[in-house]
């Protein structure tokens, strides 16, 4: 169990360590690439359920990100993997309930259930990986910046910035302390019973609440007046304006043209 | 449970997105205008605690499973429903981002139902009017018990609705909410049996926290009549706009707003086909693209299928055609990137 949670919290740290390397994608302005992610997340869940060909040309957009960033994918992948237990519950029960016949393939029939099982595993895909791209590829603190200039109310992005401050800081202390209960637990084998559980958590929320104190003394012998002042600039250059323009380009024409089976088309009559 | 971006449809999702921005919007509002700059370092070390409590987890005995703390009580506890639903928010906020739990345009309809319920039924209608001003061990345990399986419960109600309305899963409602909701009755209970726990320990040990917390939010002192109505406005305002938008697009959208006018159909026993056979009927976009405008007959004539396959085979191939060339980019990006980073190692 505790290998798990010091995979999970290596993962946050190594998502935001991506973002810090150099590449053109990082140097991009970080509003460019939340607008992108959203417009190409609506485009993406706006198809119909049965969708599947149609949503293949949006991987494109991951691909291109991932090799502008230069992204390790078996990361992402895996990352990915870890959360789509959820999609598959609710979607696995879409074969057995929509057992209409779409596709007879000799003797194979494929039923719309699959169709749209498929299409949502498609669908979570895409966008929990554009979700996972966009932190890896801008940062945390940069994002919450690029939500205020967006009109995010500042004391919200200031109350995620401190959340993802001190989320390593706690989550340290937690795993200590985990760590200390089960070096003492042998007889335990480390399972924690729900009395010493209690006073664990007790004890973190203790030590917070006086963190909390510490931190707001230092922030106020600072001269914090209740409004946090941000000293960065962003830039939103021709470089960014091509890359929205460009991307937002090609989805809608991906979503109201059929682009793709006319090239589809041209490939099989030019074979023919 | 978190919803997923992949169950969601654009109209269902943009409207939770509205209502979910109004609240955070009247939250933030209300957090700056209570002058209490202390609490901005509490929110967000708290929400930081929420994380790191839910790496302690402790064994349910006799079912070999082990629960933790959700903690959007706790926080409404100790920090109040404005300043605790902005917590809330940013948990989920960076559980979409650094976990990929949900989604980014679920994150509205997550946010809605992890914090709106928690922070502005749960706890002001049912735990504070149980706990009162003078807490007592049975009052903290019945107070937080019925508070969290309440909240819990309106939560995967949600999450039910939003799925449901959405129409991406072909479950039926009724079995949907059956499947949820006892799930949710027993995780609730566990959230509900853990933050009494923990408000005691704190209650025992810094009696002072809590007070201080309660103090500063006078019974009654959430207009919740005016949060609800202004969060139902949001909603409806957004989803009619989407919607009406939709209606001139007769597509996914189109479709997904049938279902949500075709609810009783979904639960009646011949729903689902019922349901789709009227979705087939309203064609696509492209007429000729992909697997729209079939009938829903299964005895259809061999030619007709012929044609069906021949344009979907058209589609699927342009779509793998275009995948493929972006599979291609992507290597070639990565290649000159690590080529520029080799040489850059090699100046420097």
């Amino acid at each position: 169990m505790s290998a798990k949670i010091d995979r999970a919290f290596y993962d946050i740290g190594h998502l935001d360590q991506l973002a810090e390397t150099d590449t053109p994608l990082h140097r991009l302005d970080p509003r460019a690439k939340l607008l992108t992610t959203i417009v190409f997340i609506f485009c993406v869940v706006s198809y119909d359920k049965y969708e599947i060909a149609g949503l293949l040309p949006f991987f494109l957009f991951p691909a291109v990100l991932i090799g502008l960033g230069n992204l390790p994918l078996g990361f992402l992948l895996r990352k990915l993997l870890l959360v789509s237990p959820f999609v598959i519950f609710i979607g696995i029960f879409n074969p057995w309930l929509d057992r209409a016949v779409f596709w007879q393939l000799g003797p194979v029939n494929i039923t719309g259930g699959w169709l749209s099982f498929f299409s949502l595993l498609l669908r979570f895909t895409l966008t929990v990986g554009a979700a996972l791209l966009l932190v890896a590829s801008s940062g945390f603190p940069t994002l919450c910046m690029a939500m205020e200039k967006l009109g995010t109310p500042r004391i919200f992005t200031v109350q995620l910035l401190l959340l993802h401050r001190y989320l390593f800081i706690l989550t340290g202390e937690a795993i200590r302390m985990i760590r200390a209960h089960s070096l003492r637990s042998f007889s335990g084998k480390g399972r924690i019973t729900f009395r010493v559980f209690l006073q664990m958590l007790g004890n973190l929320l203790l030590r917070t609440i006086d963190r909390a104190q510490r931190v707001h003394l230092a922030m106020l012998s600072r001269a914090f007046s209740g409004e946090i002042r941000v000293l960065r600039k962003f830039r939103f250059g021709y470089s960014e304006v091509f890359f929205v323009a460009g991307f937002c380009v090609f989805f809608l024409t991906l979503r109201f043209t059929g682009v793709t089976a006319l090239l589809g088309r041209l490939v099989l009559e030019i074979s023919r | 449970m978190h919803m997923a971006d992949a169950l969601l449809s654009p109209v269902v999702g943009g409207s939770m997105w509205a209502a979910t921005a109004a609240t955070t919007v009247y939250c933030s509002a209300k957090v700056r205008h209570s002058l209490d700059d202390r609490k901005v370092p509490l929110m967000g070390v708290l929400a930081a605690f929420v994380f790191a409590a839910q790496m302690i987890n402790f064994s349910i005995p006799a079912t070999g499973s082990s629960g933790h703390l959700g903690g959007g009580l706790i926080l409404a506890i100790l920090l109040g429903p404005y300043a605790a639903f902005l917590a809330i928010a940013s948990v989920l906020g960076v559980q979409a981002l650094f976990f990929a739990d949900g989604g980014l345009l679920a994150l509205g309809c997550n946010i809605f139902n992890l914090g709106v319920f928690p922070c502005f039924i749960a706890y002001p209608l049912i735990y504070k009017k149980i706990v009162g001003n003078n807490p007592t061990k049975n009052r903290l345990l019945t107070g937080s018990l019925i508070a969290a399986v309440v909240g819990l419960q309106l939560g995967a109600f949600g999450v039910v609705m939003e799925t449901t309305m959405s129409g991406i899963s072909e479950l039926p409602f009724i079995s949907f909410v059956l499947i949820m909701q006892p799930i949710h009755l027993a995780i609730g209970v566990v959230e509900g049996v853990v933050t009494a726990g923990v408000i005691s320990f704190i209650w025992q040990a810094r009696p002072e926290i809590l007070e201080r917390a309660a103090a500063e939010q006078p019974l009654g002192g959430v207009p919740i009549g005016r949060v609800l109505a202004g969060l139902t406005l949001a909603t409806i305002f957004t989803g009619g706009i989407l919607s009406w938008y939709a209606s001139g697009l007769p597509d996914g959208l189109e479709w997904s707003m049938f279902k949500v006018s075709g609810q009783e159909e979904l639960t009646a026993p011949t729903g689902i086909y019922h349901t789709l056979e009227a979705v087939q009927k309203k064609t696509s976009f492209l007429p000729d693209y992909g697997f729209k405008g079939l009938s829903q007959e299964q005895g259809v004539d061999g030619a007709t299928d012929l044609a069906r396959l021949g344009t979907s085979a058209a589609g699927l191939l342009g779509g793998l055609l275009v995948l493929v060339a972006g599979v291609v980019i992507g290597l070639l990006l990565k290649k000159r990137c690590l080529a520029s980073h080799g040489q850059a190692r090699l100046h420097g």
